[in-house]
Parts: structure tokens; C-alpha cells; sequence
């Protein structure tokens, strides 16, 4: 459905805040990956191994070096960020914006592309676990925490309903209840929709459990993918290592598991 | 026409299409359904006025304007005294003094729009006086908007004194729409023990227009307390000029937060201050200008909108 071919992303040199040169680095190095039609691809890796980045170029927000994206056989490499949404790409960011003044059912409203009644609104809050308040009329701005934000933007993504859906580390700052309403969200929403392609980018070995395929990244490469019933047993999950922890307060730690060295090697 | 018709039609003889337009810009009304008391000027005389149950406006006799009483335990009531100017060239100014009657709790609307068609200079400064008495509420929503097709500057200074009283509270609200092309306005204010107020400001210039606001804010009993916001945006070559001052002379807790979006050539100044007078007083600001956050108009665009309809979006909700 969504081909990359040969992705590679040079992030051009810059100046920081204080002045001093950054070198431009190579983020994304010759990335090839098919997203299939009625599947679930979760994408895994290190931290700033580049799959935000991965998305970003999906997504049009940053332009390849090199390298091509097909959309159902059409190449959309060169069009804009507008244009791809238009044509069914979503993305729902790892660090979400803040708009002061901007009201929830604004945000949600804008994102399904219609008149949308207040229903259907609450609909997609409670999705995410956002049930309880009077969100909708919350303004989408700092008085928001940084999970009740999060958890907004997927609702804007579920709101826009793209053909290719990609969420990134949804499950940062939810709590472990929310957490199984939200897997739960993301089953039905594409179980109801087979033509569409769901992609998670990932920590949680229980979002890993709902792929179909597990794609790992690696300092901007394809470390490898595959099945996930052939992936799951090469990713050697653990635990943080916290004496004065039992099981119980660990599970509650969603998005502190991490991938061990051996685990992506 | 008659000047008093409590609770009746208002006469409507003198409001063109141009003004009735005006006053559903600056005053969201439509002057045949407008509840309360009315008091609307256009190019400098009274073209339409209307007492309510317990409200009385009386022209005022040494100078041009009006007193607006609110008699004490009026409840829910509301006023509106827009201000119209049609005419080219003409420079009006008027003195506006509201008594509020203790315990009462009214809505009152003011509001200033030209329409400049000529080339001369049209200016409207209103002066207006706020008394409030014990334990009177007020929510004052006033907005100014220019128009026309003539070169004549659109100019707008007002002055607003505002006295509040014990336990009285106040909500002002202060919106520069557009097409105004010069404005300063001053602001100043006094609370006496436990008075709330809460002043929220929305601006927004562009072409060459200029805009300078001053208020000063005297914390001047216990427990009195006052809230400033300011939201502006400046575009193309206009300039923006802001200085609110908190002064606390009790145990009195002050907030002012000043928000701009700079585009284009657009200048600001932003320079919130406080004062305290009193070691019990707790006084913060805030000041921030910069121009559209990017990544708000990326998402914006994921959502499928074009980059110049985010903005458009942005904007509007900033300013809301
Ligand atoms: N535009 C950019 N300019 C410079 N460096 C970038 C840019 N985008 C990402 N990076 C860097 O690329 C690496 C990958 O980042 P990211 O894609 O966010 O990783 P991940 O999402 O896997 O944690 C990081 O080292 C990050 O600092
Ligand atoms: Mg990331």
C-alpha cells in the first residue's frame, strides 16, 4: 500500500540556540519497507535510532536526501504535507503541538474534515480514555498534562481516520488503564476498516502483540523485519532493573520497557 | 425622536444600512432585538436611545455624553451605548459615566465603529467613568473596528477609568477587531478590599496601523485581586505598544500575561510591569512574542489544511 524505497535523510548542518555549528548527520540510511494494506506494522528500535524521523518523511514534514514513496503505486515523494492527508496519510506526533486558545472540539472537528456533532466527538475522546470532564471545551493548550495531550492527539488521528494511520509511542504518559482501552481502540478501529494500514511505532511488547509485522530500526537502517510470531522471540524484552519495585508497580511503568542491546543486535 | 421608551420598540428612523451593519460588527446587536437599555450615537448626536426597568441614561448637560445609572439590586439586565461615526472628518468625543448601584449584576456592551469613506481624519475618543458600588458585578465587553473605502485615518483613543468598590467584581473585555488605523488607550484602575477584576485584551493590526495600550492597575484594599491578558497579533508594517502596570499596596495578588504573534514587518513592544507597595502583595508577569509556531501549522497541515488556512485557523482561536 505505502512503499519506501531506498529512504535516506541527511539532516543538513545547523546552529543551535547558543550558537555552536551542528554538523549535518545522516538520520536515515537507505530505508526500504512495504506497509501492507489490512495489517498492523509496529516499528521498534533504539532511542533516536530515527523512526520519528521515518514518519516525518511519511508524512511529508521532512523531504528525503534521497529515495522514493509510493502511494498505492503513485509517487508522492514531492508532494507537500496537505496533499498527502488528502490522500490518506495520518499522523499522530510523538511530541504534540499546544494551541493556546484553540478549544478540543475544534481540534477534533478540524481533523475529521466535518460538521461533527458533539457525540461523535465525545466518542473519540472516550476512545482514548478520555471520558470523565468536560474535554471538548478545553482549550488544547499548556493547562493540558502532557497524557491528557497525548491522548487528544490520537483522538484527532482516530477523528481523521487516514487510509495509512501512524501513531507515535502512543502509549508515552497513559496510564495502565487507559492503556488496555487504548489497545483495545486501535483493534476495532482497524478491524473495521481492512483497506486501511495501521502503523505504531512502539516500546510496549503489548502493542508488539497486536502486529502482524515487526519492523526494527537501527541507527536510521533496517535492522530487520518479519512476522511477529518470528520477530517476538529475537527481541529479548526486559524489565527496568529496580530492586525496590515488585511486578505490580513495573507493569504500571508503561514505556519504560526498553530493548536490550542483544535484543536489536 | 423620544428619548425615553422604557421597554418599548427603539425607534429605529436614523439607523441606515451602513450603521445597523456597524452594530452587529462592534455591539452583536441588531438593533430591533436588542434587550435593555439602549443608547446609540451616531456622528456625534443621539440617534436612538431606550431606559430598561432599572437602568436610566440621561444626556449629560455641561458636557457631551451620558450617565448611565444602574439602580442598586439590578439583576441580570443590560446595557448597550454603541457609538457609530459615518462622516469624514468628524473628530467626536464623548464622556460616558456608569454608576452601578450596589449588588447588582448587569452586561453592558460599548463598542466603536467607523466607517471613513473620505480622506479627512475620523477620531471617536470616548472617555468613560466606572463607579461601582458594594458587591456589584459588571461584565463590560467594548469593541472597536474600522472600515471604508477613503484614505482618512480611522483613529480611536480611549480612556477608561474604572472605580471599584468592596467585593465588587469586573470582567472587561477590550477587542480591536481591524481598520483602525491609530489607537492609544488608556486604562486605570482602582480596587478597593476584595474587588476582582479581570481584563482580557484582543488585538490584531496589520498595513501601517498603530496600537498602544497603557493600563495601570491599583491594588489598593486586602484580598483585591485583578487578572490582565493580552493576546495580539501584529502583521505587515504595524507597530504594537503595550505597558501594564500592577501596582499592590495591600494583600493583593496580580497576574498580567501578555501573548503576541508577530508576521510580516510587524513591530512589538511588550513592557509589563508591577509594582508592590505592600509586602503582602504577590505580583507575576508574563510577556511573550514570536511568530506562529511551526509545528502547530504542520499539524494543522496533517489534518489536510493548507498552510495558509492553518494559519488563518491559528490566528482566529489565539484571538478568540
Ligand atoms: N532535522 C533534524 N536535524 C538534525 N538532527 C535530527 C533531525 N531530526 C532528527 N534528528 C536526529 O536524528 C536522530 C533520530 O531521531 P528520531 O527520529 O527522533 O529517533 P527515534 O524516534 O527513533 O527516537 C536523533 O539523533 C535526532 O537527534
Ligand atoms: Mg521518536
Amino acid at each position: 500500500m505505502l512503499e519506501l524505497k531506498h529512504i535516506t535523510f541527511d539532516a543538513p548542518a545547523s546552529k543551535s540556540a547558543d550558537g555552536r555549528e551542528i554538523p549535518g548527520k545522516r538520520i536515515i540510511n537507505d530505508f526500504s519497507l512495504d506497509i501492507e494494506q489490512g495489517k498492523i506494522t509496529v516499528i521498534t528500535g533504539p532511542n533516536g535510532g530515527g523512526k520519528s524521523t521515518l514518519a516525518r518523511l511519511i508524512m511529508g514534514i521532512e523531504k528525503p536526501t534521497s529515495g522514493r514513496f509510493l502511494l498505492d503505486g503513485e509517487d508522492i515523494t514531492e508532494k507537500p504535507i496537505d496533499e498527502r492527508a488528502r490522500l490518506g496519510i495520518g499522523y499522530g506526533f510523538q511530541t504534540p503541538a499546544r494551541f493556546k486558545g484553540m478549544k478540543v472540539r475544534k481540534l477534533i472537528t478540524l481533523a475529521s474534515g466535518r460538521k461533527i456533532s458533539t457525540n461523535e466527538c465525545n466518542e473519540y475522546l472516550s476512545a482514548v480514555g478520555l471520558c470523565s470532564g468536560n474535554y471538548l471545551q478545553r482549550e488544547v493548550d499548556k493547562s493540558l498534562s502532557g497524557g491528557e495531550l497525548k491522548r487528544i492527539e490520537i483522538a484527532s488521528v482516530l477523528a481523521r481516520n487516514p487510509r495509512v494511520a501512524i501513531f507515535d509511542e502512543p502509549e508515552a504518559g497513559i496510564d495502565l488503564w487507559s492503556f488496555d482501552k487504548l489497545i483495545d481502540t486501535f483493534l476495532q478501529f482497524h478491524h473495521a476498516q481492512p483497506d486501511h494500514a495501521l502503523v505504531i511505532i512502539s516500546h510496549q511488547e503489548r502493542i508488539m502483540q497486536i502486529a502482524d509485522r515487526i519492523v526494527v530500526i537501527k541507527e536510521g537502517q533496517l535492522d530487520r523485519e518479519g512476522p511477529r510470531e518470528e520477530m517476538m522471540p529475537t527481541l529479548m524484552i526486559r524489565m527496568p532493573q529496580n530492586p525496590t519495585c515488585g511486578m505490580a508497580a513495573v507493569e504500571t511503568t508503561i514505556g519504560q520497557w526498553s530493548l536490550t542491546e542483544e535484543g536489536v543486535r | 425622536m423620544s428619548e425615553i421608551q422604557s421597554q418599548s420598540a427603539l425607534d429605529q428612523s436614523q439607523i441606515d444600512d451602513i450603521t445597523s451593519a456597524m452594530l452587529g460588527v462592534i455591539a452583536d446587536m441588531k438593533a430591533s432585538e436588542v434587550q435593555g437599555a439602549v443608547n446609540i450615537r451616531k456622528d456625534g448626536h443621539l440617534a436612538a436611545r431606550r431606559n430598561s426597568e432599572n437602568i436610566v441614561i440621561e444626556t449629560k448637560t455641561d458636557v457631551p455624553g451620558i450617565d448611565i445609572k444602574v439602580k442598586p439590586g439590578t439583576i441580570g439586565e443590560q446595557v448597550h451605548i454603541p457609538v457609530v461615526l459615518t462622516e469624514t472628518g468628524l473628530n467626536d468625543k464623548v464622556y460616558n459615566d456608569f454608576y452601578i448601584g450596589a449588588g447588582s449584576d448587569v452586561y453592558i456592551v460599548a463598542g466603536c465603529g467607523i466607517h471613513n469613506d473620505g480622506c479627512e481624519t475620523s477620531e471617536h475618543d470616548g472617555i468613560h467613568r466606572f463607579f461601582l458600588e458594594k458587591g456589584s458585578k459588571v461584565v463590560y465587553v467594548e469593541k472597536h473596528y474600522g472600515e471604508g473605502s477613503g484614505s482618512g485615518d480611522r483613529i480611536l483613543n480611549p480612556r477608561t477609568e474604572v472605580h471599584m468598590g468592596e467585593n465588587t467584581q469586573m470582567e472587561m473585555v477590550m477587542v480591536q477587531i481591524e481598520g483602525v488605523t491609530d489607537t492609544v488607550r488608556d486604562t486605570d484602575c482602582y480596587l478597593a478590599e476584595g474587588a476582582k477584576l479581570t481584563i482580557t485584551e484582543k488585538l490584531k493590526t496589520s498595513e501601517s496601523q498603530k496600537a498602544t495600550s497603557n493600563v495601570k492597575i491599583e491594588l489598593e484594599g486586602d484580598s483585591s485581586s485583578v487578572q490582565v491578558i493580552s493576546r495580539s497579533v501584529a502583521m505587515d508594517d504595524s507597530v504594537q505598544i503595550f505597558a501594564p502596570l500592577v501596582v499592590g499596596k495591600a494583600d493583593c495578588r496580580g497576574h498580567v500575561q501578555c501573548d503576541a504573534i508577530i508576521m510580516g514587518n510587524a513591530k512589538v513592544r511588550s513592557v509589563p510591569g508591577i509594582e508592590a507597595d505592600s509586602e503582602d502583595a504577590q505580583l507575576v508577569h508574563e510577556a511573550a512574542i514570536g511568530k506562529i509556531a511551526g509545528e502547530q501549522i504542520i499539524k494543522l497541515m496533517t489534518l489536510g489544511l493548507s498552510e495558509e488556512e492553518a494559519e488563518q485557523q491559528i490566528l482566529e482561536d489565539f484571538l478568540s
